[in-house]
């Protein structure tokens, strides 16, 4: 039957040719290797999201009056409905996760260098929108948690000068968060965002594979010292299988935590309601969260919520473009990335932990 | 292929030609656009009633507790202070936009995004909250319990 298949394709477009690419990739082989599979453990989420965010969309409707009960409908009523969003919940928040370690681990293994930059940017922006994604759907099931969440994060985005309060006014659609809200999220998190993330994921992978996969610096050194000891395996099928492997244990932690833990839908929003004590966003969110918490509101003479945001907002840019400050720098520009790295990771983390241990 | 030593000056008639061509292919661009971006616009909402609203009853409030109700398209509180008197102000935090709460336990207005604190005259009294709560006016008229904005002097 395949071999029948094979033929068929042979006889068109030259089977071998076709198939050079996948004998020909190897991937370097050494006791660093695991953190190769992050990237494919988040392309497997991503594409978990995507079949399950489809079967979501067959009973969900994006209304502020009809939200709520639709989401209630298929946790209740829909066979198997609270473990395909439970799924979507939790997967989304482990891909952002994933995408974070990902992160890092390119960043810790040098991965970012010339001259995969492009790869590194490509990989930014689809991290950024990952979290549009996460904060876009974050308000679709229309609970009172995701309603005053996203008046915060969309009044953050209206206090950035000049453009902020047109930026508001065109996330909200009008001055306040309301079912043109709703409306426009849904827009955004199942046809704007897929359609930009397809685009920037195709690039991020082609580039991946013209590169091929990157050797750490350390590993790097001891192999030019002792070329005997330069190791590569396939990539198809040694490293394919064993990536499998990684995808059906991440498959096996996400239907056990979606099932053990489904996702909790809480209270259906009310615009007239006080905000409930304990308020939060998603816990990717909650190191910015914490700082403008507990940033003054005065900094000498600006708004304190103002500068927080702004200096978020540069670090984002400059965190963009790290792979250029290391060519800039110099001999001292990998000190510089990896002191940036440190400092980033240790923040987010004391800023998570200190948010989740304050409330 | 070598470098011509001396280009020659492009003919100004296809200079012309290139600026009527580009200009008119930008004027198109222009065209499809604008309506795109005012698209993205939302038209304006009518902000709902005057500078009046009735918040609530006189007996549907117990002393030392408060409820929101509609000033327009707004949220409003209105308090019932533990001497029997009432006091009304915006319920939108100063901070991020949040809805604020009465603490009958603190005898003050909070808010719990991010921990404001607001005293009952609307005061910003700590956490990040950048200006105070807009304050109203009450009046009683027979049973109902009167909101308006304050005149401006």
């Amino acid at each position: 039957m395949f071999a029948a298949l094979r033929d068929w394709i042979d006889e068109r477009f030259d089977w071998a040719a076709l198939t050079a690419p996948l004998r020909k990739k190897t991937v370097p082989a050494h006791d660093l290797s695991y953190w190769y599979f992050l990237g494919g453990i988040t392309l497997f989420l991503f594409g978990i999201q995507v079949c399950t965010g489809i079967l979501l969309l067959l009973y969900y409707r994006p209304s502020a009056n009809e939200a709520f009960e639709s989401v209630q409908y298929i946790v209740t009523r829909v066979q198997f409905g609270w473990l395909v969003r439970s799924i979507h919940s939790w997967a989304a928040n482990l891909m952002i996760f994933t995408a974070f370690c990902h992160m890092f681990s390119v960043l810790f293994l040098g991965a970012y260098r010339k001259p995969r930059e492009l790869t590194w940017i490509t990989g930014m922006l689809l991290l950024f929108l990952a979290m549009g994604f996460g904060f876009s759907g974050y308000l679709l099931p229309w609970n009172t948690l995701a309603f005053f969440a996203t008046k915060v994060g969309t009044e953050i985005t209206g206090q950035v000068p000049i453009m902020g309060h047109a930026l508001k006014v065109f996330l909200r659609g009008g001055e306040d968060v309301t079912g043109a809200t709703l409306t426009r999220f849904f827009g955004f998190h199942v046809a704007l965002l897929p359609g930009l993330t397809v685009l920037l994921l195709l690039t991020h992978l082609a580039l991946v594979q013209y590169f091929g996969m990157s050797v750490p610096p350390a590993v790097e050194a001891r192999w030019k010292a002792s070329p005997s000891e330069a190791r590569q395996i396939k990539f198809f099928p040694n490293f394919f299988l064993r990536e499998l492997m990684a995808w059906y244990i991440a498959l096996g932690v996400l239907g056990a935590l979606a099932a053990i833990l489904p996702w909790e839908l809480g209270t259906k929003a009310d615009p007239f309601a006080p905000a409930p004590a304990g308020i939060r966003p998603e816990w990717y969110f909650m190191f910015m969260f914490q700082t403008l918490k507990k940033i003054p509101a005065k900094v000498w003479f600006a708004d304190g919520d103002v500068l927080g945001i702004l200096a978020f907002g540069v670090a984002g840019i400059l965190w963009l473009l790290l792979p250029f400050f290391e060519q800039a720098g110099g001999r001292r520009g990998r000190r510089l990335v990896l002191g940036a790295g440190i400092f980033a990771l240790s923040y987010i983390l004391a800023m998570t932990i200190y948010a989740y241990m304050a409330k | 292929m070598v470098a011509d030593p001396n280009p020659q000056p492009k003919p100004a008639r296809r200079r012309m030609i290139e600026i009527l061509l580009g200009g008119g292919l930008l004027g198109s661009f222009a065209s499809f656009l604008y309506p795109v971006l005012r698209y993205l616009v939302p038209p304006p909402v009518a902000e709902l009633s005057g500078d009046q609203v009735i918040a609530g009853k006189t007996g549907e409030l117990k002393p030392n507790s408060a409820k929101i109700f509609r000033f327009g398209n707004r949220p409003g509180l209105l308090i019932r202070n533990s001497d029997g008197s009432y006091r009304a102000l915006s319920a939108t935090c100063t901070h991020l936009g949040c809805i604020v709460q009465y603490r009958s336990d603190l005898q003050e207005i909070w808010c719990a995004c991010h921990n404001g604190l607001y005293d009952l005259n609307g005061r910003n009294i700590s956490g990040p909250p950048p200006r105070p709560l807009e304050a109203y006016e009450v009046h009683l008229r027979g049973d109902d319990v009167v909101v308006s904005r304050k005149r401006e002097a």
